[in-house]
């Protein structure tokens, strides 16, 4: 089936723990729910999490390692979700299979998926080494998650130099764990000045939110539910986007209302 | 400066952190982008120094050789405040021909 229009999409940062897995696990079920087949491949062999927030983590029995390995069939190896059948997963091996995957098995497996599928997003490792590189080999564009905080940027435009040079594009990015308050009070970096540092285009802003903690507690990804939740609604807004539609982003500044957040917006006017 | 600013410096509080991360983040990113450790960019700064201030004398005070990094671009930019053109000085050949004429 349509391989040559399946879109590869790269989720990365370089810094751990900004939020990575997060949206790929809820893009993926967004995707879904909009009637796009789409496959989920934890590309992070070492420390594997992803199955974890779909809670699928019982219903594991092959991996990609014995998909590569041929002892047994992609279908096999394949975690069809339980609520939104659209989406699968290909579980990350044994991360002993660091020692020997190369660029070209991730190629491979990526192939293999784009026979059934219209989306395959890519769950990469941290870091800039081999793990990233063998994940970035099977993606054809990349989305880069990123927190307004100087380590995050820092590293994500180390990310983007390396997808830049692999020519990899579009590389569009998320902005993660935005608190409006603290960018009122200007003291966390503006959306536009992580823009305008990155250089990349905002393909969406997520606020920061505690239902994504309880969504990984139950393994239920927020766009599952669609409990309404800020952060959910960003996540649907991102696939709505990445599908081609016209979505505006919010505004971090207009999300308070009342007095405190009229005050903090006057104290933000330049005066000179 | 925004009111902000004014009423935190009034008060002797410190200025909001946002601008200094941007200002620090804009300095570190020149230097991780342009793979240019800090000596080796102190040592280019001093042999661009020494071969305008053959030319030229400049300020060296006031001089400046720094990163600077525009939409993924890194360009170095020198800022040399000129005193005055040197006047060529007489080339060694010239120097070594009076000496043997003499």
């Amino acid at each position: 089936m349509a391989a040559a229009s399946t879109r590869y999409i790269l989720i990365c940062s370089g810094k751990g723990g900004v939020g990575k897995t997060t949206l790929t696990a809820n893009l993926g079920i967004a995707l879904a729910k909009q009637g796009a087949r789409t496959a989920v491949l934890d590309a992070d062999f070492g420390l594997r999490n992803l199955d974890l927030l779909l809670g699928l983590e019982n219903r594991i029995v092959y991996t990609a390692q014995e998909v590569l390995s041929e002892s047994c069939r992609l279908e096999q190896a394949l975690v069809k979700h339980k609520q939104e059948p659209n989406l699968a997963l290909l579980p990350a091996g044994n991360p002993r299979m660091l020692e020997w995957l190369t660029p070209d098995d991730m190629q491979k497996i990526a192939a293999m998926l784009g026979e059934h599928f219209d989306y395959v997003l890519i769950d990469a490792p941290a870091g800039i080494e081999g793990g990233f590189k063998n994940a970035m080999a099977a993606a054809r564009e990349a989305i880069v998650v990123t927190t307004p905080e100087v380590s995050a940027v820092r590293d994500a435009d180390r990310v983007i130099g390396l997808l830049n040079s692999e020519g990899v594009k579009p590389i569009q990015l998320v902005l993660n764990r935005v608190r409006p308050k603290m960018m009122a009070n200007q003291e966390m970096l503006a959306v536009s000045d992580v823009t305008d540092i990155l250089a990349l285009p905002l393909l969406g802003l997520v606020l920061e939110d505690e239902q994504v903690i309880v969504s990984t507690n139950r393994g239920e990804p927020l766009t599952l539910n669609g409990n309404g939740s800020p952060a959910a609604h960003a996540y649907t807004n991102v696939a709505r986007r990445l599908q081609g539609e016209d979505v505006p982003l919010i505004d971090p500044s207009k999300e308070r209302q009342g007095l405190r957040a009229k005050i903090g917006r006057l104290m933000q006017t330049k005066i000179f | 400066m925004t009111l902000r600013d004014v009423i935190n410096k009034l008060l002797g509080r410190q200025p909001a952190s946002a601008n200094t991360a941007k200002e620090r983040l804009q300095l570190v990113l020149a230097h991780d982008r342009s793979d240019l450790n800090p000596e080796l960019l102190q040592q280019m700064r001093r042999e661009i120094l020494e071969v305008v201030s053959r030319y030229v004398e400049i300020d060296i005070e006031e001089g400046d050789v720094t990163l600077e990094t525009e939409d993924r671009v890194t360009a170095l930019v020198a800022n040399l405040p000129i005193r005055r053109a040197k006047l060529p000085a007489p080339s060694p050949e010239a120097s070594l021909e009076t000496k043997v004429g003499s």
